[in-house]
């Protein structure tokens, strides 16, 4: 980031914060990657624990809590259906924790010199771990519960005997793209809105830097784009998080009824 | 892009610590908090639930008072009025009856009064007659010292009685 070179990817930068941690061969050094899963993690630790109080007329605060509950019971309820209510858990830290880091990351903290928030999920290495922790979810429940007729999911109902040839390796490789496209999908969006809003925020300082008339003008346009962007991916940090909860229990439906 | 060119020095900080982080949410928010909360707000709806029963179930009473209550009513205002009618009838029966008797002893004083003038008015009248015919017997024999035979003058006072 010297003399004027901003580079978009430096936001994503891994580096140890302490002395490197070593585990056997493996290298888990505390990061700050792992210090905002931390600070995520106590944020939803600190919000949850405020709605415990468990009076009968909710406070503001308890009724936020169970407004998120809430939430999540009723996406649990219409996606898996019956016997789903045993992954609201799941689904409701899953889901907290994707929200909490798509809205740390985009917490405007970097004008404060020095400080510059995180996004975890902007890291395909965690999204990819939680979206192949929900396929292998998904996997022991349904073999647990339906055995080998966990492989009837690759023939759809009602089409003729002759199209299965074709239809059952489409369905099979469909069924296993999913934990791909999921993990995929949340790292992109991500990734893709922190370096558009880092763009941007280099051109308003090369414009205000380079002088002249024009330079002004794009640094104004650019701020104004920053404002619009930064709302659109306030929009998409709580899509993204939706389409992610959301899509594993539609898997997890598919375990539990097998369509 | 540093998410793809670190991974072979990051994957396992991430791993481990994403673990130990999210089973850290799973287990004491997720399974401990959680639960709590849901128990809390269906706790409240069955509260709410109940109440709404209990109150129904005290309209219902209510209502029930209420049309027990309005049947006695009826019944006892239908009673009274039964009751009103059979006085009013009895005392009209009583009334007539009081009526009638009363106006036959009219009438029968009414008809003895009438009788007893008839008769004291006859006694007046042949008292008149018999006090005119000494009168006129007595006149006659002072004024012209005939004597008339009383008969006669019975007669003639009669007569003149008779038109007035």
């Amino acid at each position: 980031m010297s003399a004027g070179r901003i580079d978009p990817m430096e936001q994503f930068h891994v580096a140890p914060l302490t002395r490197p941690i070593h585990l056997g061969a493996f290298d888990i050094s505390f990061t700050n990657s792992a210090l905002f899963m931390v600070i995520v993690g106590g944020l939803l630790a600190v919000l949850v624990s405020g709605g415990l109080k468990r009076q009968l007329v909710p406070g503001r605060w308890q009724a936020l809590v169970e407004m998120m509950v809430g939430f999540i019971d009723n996406m649990v309820g219409t996606s898996i259906g019956k016997g789903g209510k045993k992954f609201a858990p799941y689904i409701f830290s899953l889901f907290f924790f994707i929200l909490i880091s798509n809205l740390v990351g985009v917490l405007p903290l970097a004008i404060v010199p020095g400080l510059h928030t995180f996004a975890v999920t902007s890291h395909i290495t965690v999204t990819a771990v939680l979206a192949f922790f929900s396929f292998a979810i998904v996997l022991v429940v349904g073999f647990a519960k339906h055995g080998l007729k966990f492989f009837s999911l690759f023939v759809p109902h009602g089409a003729p005997a002759w199209l299965m040839p074709v239809i059952i390796p489409v369905e099979f490789v469909s069924f296993m793209v999913r934990p791909f496209s999921l993990g995929l999908r949340l790292f992109v969006a991500m990734t893709a809105g922190h370096i558009l809003l880092e763009v941007f925020g280099s051109f308003v300082v090369q414009g205000l830097n380079a002088g002249g008339a024009l330079g002004p003008v794009v640094a104004i346009l650019s701020f104004i784009m920053i404002v619009g962007v930064s709302a659109l991916e306030l929009l998409v940090c709580a899509i993204q998080a939706y389409v992610f909860a959301l899509l594993t229990s539609l898997y997890l439906h598919d375990a539990v009824h097998l369509h | 892009m540093p998410q793809l060119s670190q991974i072979s020095e990051i994957y396992a900080s991430q791993l481990f610590w994403l673990a130990i982080v999210f089973a850290l949410i799973y287990f004491g928010i997720g399974k401990a908090m959680v639960p709590k909360i849901e128990r809390t707000i269906d706790d409240r709806d069955a509260r709410i639930s109940g109440d709404i029963a209990a109150a129904a179930a005290a309209r219902d009473t209510a209502r029930a008072d209420e049309e027990r209550y309005q049947a006695g009513l009826d019944t006892a205002r239908a009673q009274a009025s039964k009751a009103v009618a059979e006085a009013k009838a009895s005392a009209t029966a009583q009334a007539e009856t009081a009526l009638k008797a009363g106006d036959a002893a009219a009438a029968t004083r009414l008809a003895e009064a009438t009788q007893a003038v008839a008769s004291a008015k006859q006694t007046a009248v042949s008292e008149i007659e018999t006090a005119t015919v000494e009168a006129v017997e007595s006149i006659l024999a002072k004024l012209s010292g005939v004597t008339v035979d009383r008969a006669r003058i019975e007669q003639q006072v009669k007569a003149e009685l008779a038109h007035g």
